[in-house]
């Protein structure tokens, strides 16, 4: 018995600490390490909030450990300090309501603050007009249409550093949510429905991004690089792409939009011409052309997602 | 329908699963026979509305349910930890977390606190049984036929795969056909009916059948969790089922509520269910609120400190539960302003549940704490939940909850509720009442190795979650091919397999005490303070010979300063009882056969399965049985035995 | 259980059976608002999503409509009458209101389903667009209610006219009466939101 409960409180004491020791041992964390000022603004929140947390877990874990040590039915235990009649002490009680409810409003305002700055695009680059966007969603693929530029991208994205990017999301199917946590977090991709995202990487560096909302066989797939560069690559890349890069057809396109998955691809002209798939139009496009596809299994297995990583499969082209 | 499409077939995995389906049914069945037990099983279990025999049905149906998701939960952590031995494709995968988090809610979870709250709410407030004993019969066996239908999903037809949410449009029609996603919708549709049945019964039952005497605010605290549990049933369930039906009609009569076509709204989806699944998570933390408050000031030996604002703040919880639906989907793009009403009101809920925390820590001041098992597991209960609680707080402030949805650390966070809060109420629970219903007490020694086991195992397993969904991992994904994310990985899964331990230990202890654990000679096994430990071990059918009256907090507390018992020969009178019937295991077996045609759309069948139900109601309302007396001489031999006079 | 019964008050008070099944029987209509509710909302958040299908304005008839509506306040007024016959312990008064009232509601499921098979002649079925699919199952819903109701009071009816009034069958019939009268204030809701936006709109 004895030994039992010392291991309990020795264990117990080992999880703050293990906290701690994780939070100051791994700034490699993404979402702790932003590469932009969305991200960075989510940072601050989180650490603020969990300077918070870590407060209470502290105070509870000592009045826990305090009271269960000192308060165990032990065999030199004398009476003085049992009192088992004691069930109520209204200043106390009313302290405990108290504090919570301070702390929910001190966690409350910045949470507020932070919500609405995120509609907008960030400050530190006001100056000038956020890039547009278009990443639509499809089983198990991503579109990037930048319609000023008229390129469209799958399943890779360039953007210009210190420069506001705003996304409008959309699906052309199944809901999914575009979500790149080293430059912020996410919103739903969603057939008939737009929204509107705004992320900025301050920093250049090819970073993760995927579909974080479940969707079906192939959602582990629907993955996509970041490549940050700054505005001088970011055009030269452009100018490239827009030289060199095949017309998107609308055959091609509906080929594309097939449930299954298909490599990065870059086009030099948008699917925007003829479908928006955020609108009341656009939402059927895919699920008309493709019903009888979302029956099908893709049989996906680890070594099947290695092959697509390593650039070897294309297995949707192979089905055409 | 060709039998290869009818039966699972291609993998081994659920070959074997097959296959020890098969032996396990035969042997039972075989058992069954040689045993000349059939009669037995019939007269004393199919038929019984003896609240406490059903409770015992539904914690046994909720043990083997948690053995089920607790397989589907190492399998998924197996793929995890090890992502080259291929041991799950993505398909599989996603059956097997959609089924491991839809048994541990709806099949393990609410069956185990119903069955508990079946077993002792009764015994708490003086009642002989519920006040409809027929319906509580049938609660239990549409929850026990439609835990059936969804689990057989696993050999025949195939398991649902759209998660436990079942968001649309990916579980609609268009993208999932098949009856996979049927069984879901059926299968939960057929328990609901049970669940909701149980919380109109249990209302009235504490409102009305309460021992003379016994004020509201003077009812045990389990019981008061009870009540406000039952109020968010009744509130929270004719949602789910009203969203189930939709789905339902949609995918198998081809309405437009949820899909891409005609129009439909697919996010309609998500507000029903979690204007339901929210109030759910309650539904399943606020009877373990009440197990953890009775076995803390049982082993403290001490007072409950702060009772009016324990019920109070449970009663604030419960309103609070339907207004934050909206907190599992901020990123939806509601706005700043719908998210910031929501963030707070999510937020809010840590108020009452802060003051039941430091109720509970208070008292344990000036207490006298025994460490018995499950005084451990209400222990082990108050630092863990904390944790799930301030990550949930997190979770709520909605700008930063962009960066945790989806992700492992809102999979850290509610397991580290549901876990912390329900599973080790429910284990908290059975070890505090097992003597009252077997009998005997379940070993100490082995119980503190399955504690250990278990509540080590699972901070192992779900606190680096936190981390990796930091870093990005989102949920649901049936690999680890991100290289900085396998060791952490590896680590929970370790975890996962204490917890396992953990888990084999509880049951062979259940074995072990049946086998050499002393029999219990009074009734009260812990020196109890309320009045389920009035009554002798084991209960009589008929619970109390005189029901005591009340007049106190902590009933059986005074009775005994007082030497009373439930047992007043002077103040003897028959007893009327309930009789056993058959009828709701029959009308239930109907309503299964109709929800299984439904599943492969087979309308004839299910209509006449429909019409079965059907006739066994108009069977019922002709049905004018009412019960039968225990006469005294039957009472007094019953109690003398029972109390060694 | 206590079998212990009073010798004053309605019949279907007086025994502790009678008060629970009363009881239980309001919470039971309290979880049967929230499934109406949401059936309601669900249907205001579907509503003009008809895609190619007819409009409501465009099939919504009023005189069918105020005829229902007729039918079935008329029903629960009747039935109201029943119970008070039955307050006055008289079965044959009751049996014949109570048949009055079914009657009522048998000729407002009738118009119910002759106005169904018009709509889906008319291009608008469950299928045919989100705002249809709503409202065929929100009014479905109601008319499967009546459809049980009159179902269950045939068979009280039958066990009502073999064993006279006890505290048994007095409590049935005092909580079908219950029912019958929470299935038309549904409807009246039904009426207002449903058919008279419907028609404005």
């Amino acid at each position: 018995m004895k030994s039992n409960k010392h291991r309990f409180h020795r264990w117990l004491a080992l999880l703050p600490l293990s906290l701690v020791l994780f939070l100051s041992g791994c700034s490699g964390i993404t979402v702790l390490d932003p590469k932009g000022p969305v991200a960075e603004s989510q940072k601050d929140l989180i650490i603020f909030s969990l300077w918070f947390m870590l407060g209470i877990v502290v105070v509870v874990f000592a009045v826990f450990t305090y009271v269960v040590v000192k308060y165990r039915d032990r065999a030199n235990r004398n009476d003085k300090d049992y009192d088992p009649n004691l069930h109520g002490n209204t200043t106390i009680e009313v302290i405990w309501t108290v504090i919570p409810l301070i702390i929910v409003i001190a966690l409350s305002v910045p949470t507020v603050e932070t919500l609405f700055d995120l509609e907008k695009p960030p400050v530190s680059s006001e100056e000038k007009e956020p890039l547009v966007v278009y990443a639509t969603s499809a089983d198990w693929k991503w579109f990037f249409s930048y319609p000023e530029q008229g390129i469209e991208t799958v399943n890779y994205l360039h953007i210009p550093t210190d420069r506001a990017i705003e996304f409008r999301l959309s699906s052309a199917d199944s809901m999914a949510a575009l979500w790149i946590p080293a430059l912020g977090g996410q919103k739903y991709n969603m057939a008939g429905m737009e929204n509107i995202l705004y992320l900025q990487a301050d920093e250049q560096g090819v970073y993760d991004g995927r579909n974080s909302n479940f969707n079906g066989e192939g959602f582990a797939a629907q993955t996509f690089k970041v490549h940050a560069e700054s505005p001088k690559e970011f055009k030269d890349w452009v100018k490239e792409t827009q030289a060199s890069a095949p017309e998107l057809t609308q055959d091609k396109y509906n080929a594309l939009l097939k449930p299954g998955l298909t490599g990065k691809t870059a086009f030099s002209s948008t699917h925007l011409e003829w479908v928006h798939h955020g609108t009341n139009d656009g939402r059927d496009y895919a699920i008309k052309r493709h019903e009888e596809a979302y029956e099908e299994h893709l049989h996906l297995d680890n070594e099947m997602l290695q092959d697509k990583a390593d650039g070897h499969s294309n297995k949707n082209e192979g089905h055409e | 329908m060709r039998l290869d499409e009818f039966f699972v077939t291609g993998e081994p995995l659920i070959y074997a699963g097959m296959v020890s389906i098969a032996l396990v049914t035969s042997a039972a069945l075989f058992l069954l026979t040689y045993f000349k037990k059939w009669g037995w099983l019939w007269r004393e279990w199919l038929t019984t509305v003896d609240h406490k025999k059903i409770g015992i049905m539904y914690i046994l149906a909720a043990l083997a349910m948690l053995f089920r998701g607790g397989v589907d939960a190492l399998m998924m952590r197996v793929q995890l930890a090890f992502p080259d031995m291929n041991f799950l494709d993505a398909q599989h995968y996603d059956e097997i977390f959609t089924t491991h988090g839809t048994v541990m809610i709806i099949f393990m979870a609410m069956p185990f606190l119903i069955g508990l709250m079946n077993i002792i709410v009764p015994l708490q407030i003086g009642a002989r049984d519920f006040a409809f004993p027929y319906v509580n019969a049938l609660s239990f066996w549409s929850f026990m036929f439609g835990a059936m239908l969804f689990n057989i999903s696993f050999v025949i037809g195939g398991s649902p795969d759209a998660g436990w949410t079942s968001y649309t449009p990916l579980a609609g029609a268009a993208m999932s056909p098949g009856p996979g996603q049927n069984f879901y919708l059926l299968g939960l549709q057929l328990s609901g009916i049970g669940t909701l049945a149980t919380g109109i019964n249990l209302m009235v039952t504490i409102l009305k059948m309460r021992a003379p005497g016994m004020k509201l605010f003077q009812m045990p605290i389990f019981t008061w969790s009870t009540l406000v549990t039952c109020f968010i049933i009744v509130f929270a369930f004719p949602i789910l089922t009203v969203a189930l039906a939709l789905m339902t009609i949609d995918r198998i009569f081809g309405s437009q509520f949820f899909t891409l076509t005609g129009e439909g709204l697919p996010m309609m989806w998500a507000n029903l269910f979690w204007m339901w699944g929210h109030p759910e998570v309650y539904i399943v933390i606020l009877p373990a609120f009440g197990i953890f408050s009775e076995v803390i000031a049982t082993f403290a030996k001490k007072r409950l400190f702060g009772y009016n604002a324990m019920v109070w703040s449970m009663i604030l919880i419960a309103g609070l539960s339907f207004l934050v639906w909206v907190h599992h989907f901020f990123t939806m793009g509601a706005g700043a302003f719908v998210n910031s009403v929501f963030s707070i009101s999510t937020m809010l809920i840590a108020v009452p549940t802060g003051v039941k925390i430091f109720n509970w820590l208070a008292t344990l001041y000036k207490a006298k704490i025994k460490f018995s098992v499950a005084m451990m597991w209400a222990l082990a209960f108050i630092p863990s939940f904390v944790i799930g609680g301030v990550t949930g707080v997190m979770l709520g402030m909605a700008a930063a909850d962009y960066q945790f949805h989806n992700s492992y650390f809102l999979v850290a966070h509610f397991h580290y509720v549901l876990i912390a809060g329900t599973v080790f109420a429910c284990f908290a629970g059975l070890v505090f009442w097992y003597p009252k219903m077997f009998g005997h007490k379940l070993n100490e020694r082995l119980g503190k190795w399955s504690f250990w086991f278990f509540v080590i195992g699972f901070h192992v397993c779900f606190f680096p979650q936190y981390f990796l969904g930091l870093d990005g991992m989102p949920r649901r994904i049936f690999i680890t091919n991100i290289a900085e994310w396998l060791p952490l990985n590896i680590i929970s899964t370790v975890g996962a397999f204490g917890m396992g331990a953990g888990f084999a230990i509880f049951v062979f202890n259940i074995y072990y005490s049946y086998r050499y654990s002393e029999r219990e000679k009074t009734g009260d096994s812990w020196d109890g303070r309320t009045l389920e430990w009035a009554t002798p071990t084991p209960v009589p059918y008929y619970n109390f010979a005189t029901v005591p009256y009340v007049d106190k907090y902590d009933a059986f507390l005074a009775m005994k300063e007082k030497g009373e018992t439930t047992y007043d020969e002077e103040r003897l009178e028959p007893i009327h009882m309930p009789s056993y019937t058959g009828q709701p295991f029959i009308m239930m077996g109907f309503l299964f056969i109709a929800s299984f045609a439904l599943v492969f759309e087979w309308i004839p069948l299910a209509i006449l399965g429909l019409a079965g139900g059907l006739i066994m109601m108009i069977v019922r309302s002709f049905d004018y049985d009412e019960g039968y007396y225990v006469e005294v001489d039957e009472i007094k031999r019953i109690e003398r035995k029972a109390r060694g006079l | 259980m206590s079998a212990h019964e009073l010798k004053t008050g309605p019949l279907e008070y007086r025994t502790q059976e009678g008060q629970m099944s009363i009881m239980g029987f309001w919470i039971f209509l309290a979880a049967e608002i929230v499934l109406f509710s949401t059936l309601f909302a669900t249907y205001a958040v579907l509503f003009g999503r008809t895609v190619d299908a007819p409009t409501p304005g465009h099939l919504f008839e009023p005189g069918i409509v105020l005829v229902m509506t007729f039918l079935l306040l008329t029903s629960s007024f009747t039935c109201g009458i029943a119970v008070h016959q039955m307050r006055k312990g008289s079965v044959k008064a009751l049996i014949i209101w109570m048949v009055i009232t079914l009657a009522l509601g048998a000729g407002f499921l009738g118009f119910e389903i002759y106005e169904f098979v018009h709509y889906v002649h008319e291009g608008a079925t469950m299928q045919s667009s989100a705002f249809w699919s709503a409202f065929f199952t929100l009014t479905g819903t109601h008319g499967l209610h009546v459809t049980l109701g009159i179902g269950w009071a045939v068979l009280l009816l039958i066990q009502i006219a073999k064993r006279g009034l006890t505290p048994v069958t007095s409590r049935k019939m005092f909580i079908i009466s219950l029912y019958w009268h929470f299935l038309d204030v549904v409807w009246i809701f039904i009426f207002t939101s449903v058919y008279l936006i419907g028609m404005v709109v």
